[in-house]
């Protein structure tokens, strides 16, 4: 029993083909553990789930079937709204991959649902004809061609998993709320971890090349040009994420330039990089680190719900030639106050 | 508060004429683009339009089309390297 019941939580002891395994709806520690992680990019890659059919509470064949992606932080937001419910859950194979990414990739798609279908006997285990798909799914699965295909009608729920419960118990109607996809301070909040760290592995050769510098220069880089550095390693993958809808401007790289620009700004001011002697400096630290930050802000575009693919290239090739002149010239400009200091 | 990015970039066409009113586009929206009064969609707001693609592959009588990508930065940047099309990838 015990068996079955960690079933779910515990991926490599999954797949059982003969059995339809049962999900608990509770959170356990380990969920948040493993939630935790995946959030600081431990184990990101792969944090799944079997896919298959699940059954929640103990449903029939009249129950509804909710179809979602095998990423085992999808599963665990899903599955916790589902307490004193009676359904069915169809997992897709997206390879660990949330919904909407997945379907994006086409791997939460029309042809892994038709073939998932198939697989489980899905029209053997329940009577009706539909199934609920998360609406941000509609991004990889053609509605009309799974219901030709399978027999099988498509109905769109609400974007967040939390409004799922709602949304059954109505019948089915979404509210224009359910149906908007948001992006909260939250939102924004959690996914800065990941930012941080894969800014803080770039930026260890960073280091690396300053440490060799250190060797040679005349004006070693010390602690004062590491505040500075992590500073705007701060402003882009965190400070203009969580403030973006209040940074004014509309393109990331200018809202990450920005926040840099005033950060780096302080430091120069406070350092007194800009008297006669350190001016080299202090220019070449304001040419190169708000345009780091603008850089780094500029890739959460990836992480945001809105931007297009058109946005987000008509900002690059407005933005790049900037972030990238501008760069080459501070760091000109350091290298030479750090040699004829 | 609602996140606008750039204006006047979305390649969102609609054919009116082929439209049905069958009202998927409206449903899968993430950004309520649509509207659908006197049972024919319009375009309400274009530039809210991230070109995700979900309008187009549930349109039954393709009377939608969208150059339909990812809009993230790193992922075009990887493409241009590597000459393939951008995708969601990253850490990979």
């Amino acid at each position: 029993m015990s068996e079955e019941k960690s079933c779910c939580c515990n991926a490599a002891r999954c797949g059982d083909e003969s059995s339809i395994p049962v999900v608990p709806t509770d959170t356990r520690f380990e969920d948040i553990l493993g939630a935790w992680k995946v959030r600081w990019g431990i184990h990101r890659m792969n944090y799944r789930i079997n896919p298959g059919l699940y059954a929640v509470g103990s449903p029939d064949n009249a129950s509804p079937i909710l179809v979602s992606a095998n990423y085992k932080l999808t599963f665990d937001s899903l599955r916790k709204e589902l307490s004193g419910l009676d359904c069915w859950l169809l997992i897709l194979d997206t390879k660990g991959v949330n919904v909407w990414c997945a379907a994006g990739k086409g791997t939460f798609g029309t042809a892994e649902l038709i073939n998932r279908i198939a697989k489980t006997g899905l029209g053997e285990i329940v009577s009706h004809r539909k199934l609920i798909l998360p609406q941000l799914g509609a991004v990889g699965v053609s509605a009309h061609e799974v219901a030709e295909k399978t027999g099988f009608s498509v109905i769109y729920g609400p974007v967040r998993a939390n409004d799922i419960n709602a949304f059954i118990h109505s019948g089915f109607q979404a509210t224009e709320e359910m149906r908007t996809v948001q992006f909260t301070a939250w939102d924004r909040f959690i996914l800065t971890p990941v930012e941080l760290v894969e800014a803080a592995k770039t930026s260890l050769s960073v280091f690396g090349v300053l440490f060799l510098l250190n060797i040679f220069a005349a004006r070693t880089f010390g602690l004062s040009d590491f505040i500075v550095y992590a500073g705007v390693v701060v402003t882009g993958t965190v400070i203009t994420p969580v403030f973006l809808p209040f940074i004014p401007g509309r393109a990331f790289a200018w809202k990450g330039w920005l926040t840099g620009l005033l950060w780096t700004a302080a430091c120069v001011f406070f350092n007194g990089w800009l008297t006669p002697d350190n001016l080299l400096l202090g220019i070449g630290y304001l040419l190169v680190l708000p345009s780091f930050s603008a850089y780094l802000a500029m890739n959460f575009t990836g992480s945001s719900t809105y931007t297009s693919f058109s946005g987000v290239i008509k900002e690059m090739k407005i933005s790049l030639p900037f972030i990238v002149s501008s760069s080459v010239l501070g760091i000109v400009l350091i290298l030479i106050k750090s040699f004829i200091a | 508060m609602k996140h606008k990015h750039l204006k006047n970039v979305a390649t969102l066409i609609l054919n009116a004429e082929k439209c049905i009113a069958c009202g998927r586009c409206t449903e899968v929206c993430p950004h309520g683009v649509f509207s659908m009064p006197n049972k024919k969609v319009q375009i309400k707001d274009k530039d809210s339009c991230m070109e995700c693609g979900a309008c187009t592959m549930n349109c039954p009588v393709g009377a939608l089309s969208v150059e339909a990508s990812v809009g993230c930065a790193a992922a075009i940047i990887k493409g241009w390297f590597t000459g393939s099309e951008p995708s969601c990838d990253c850490c990979k």
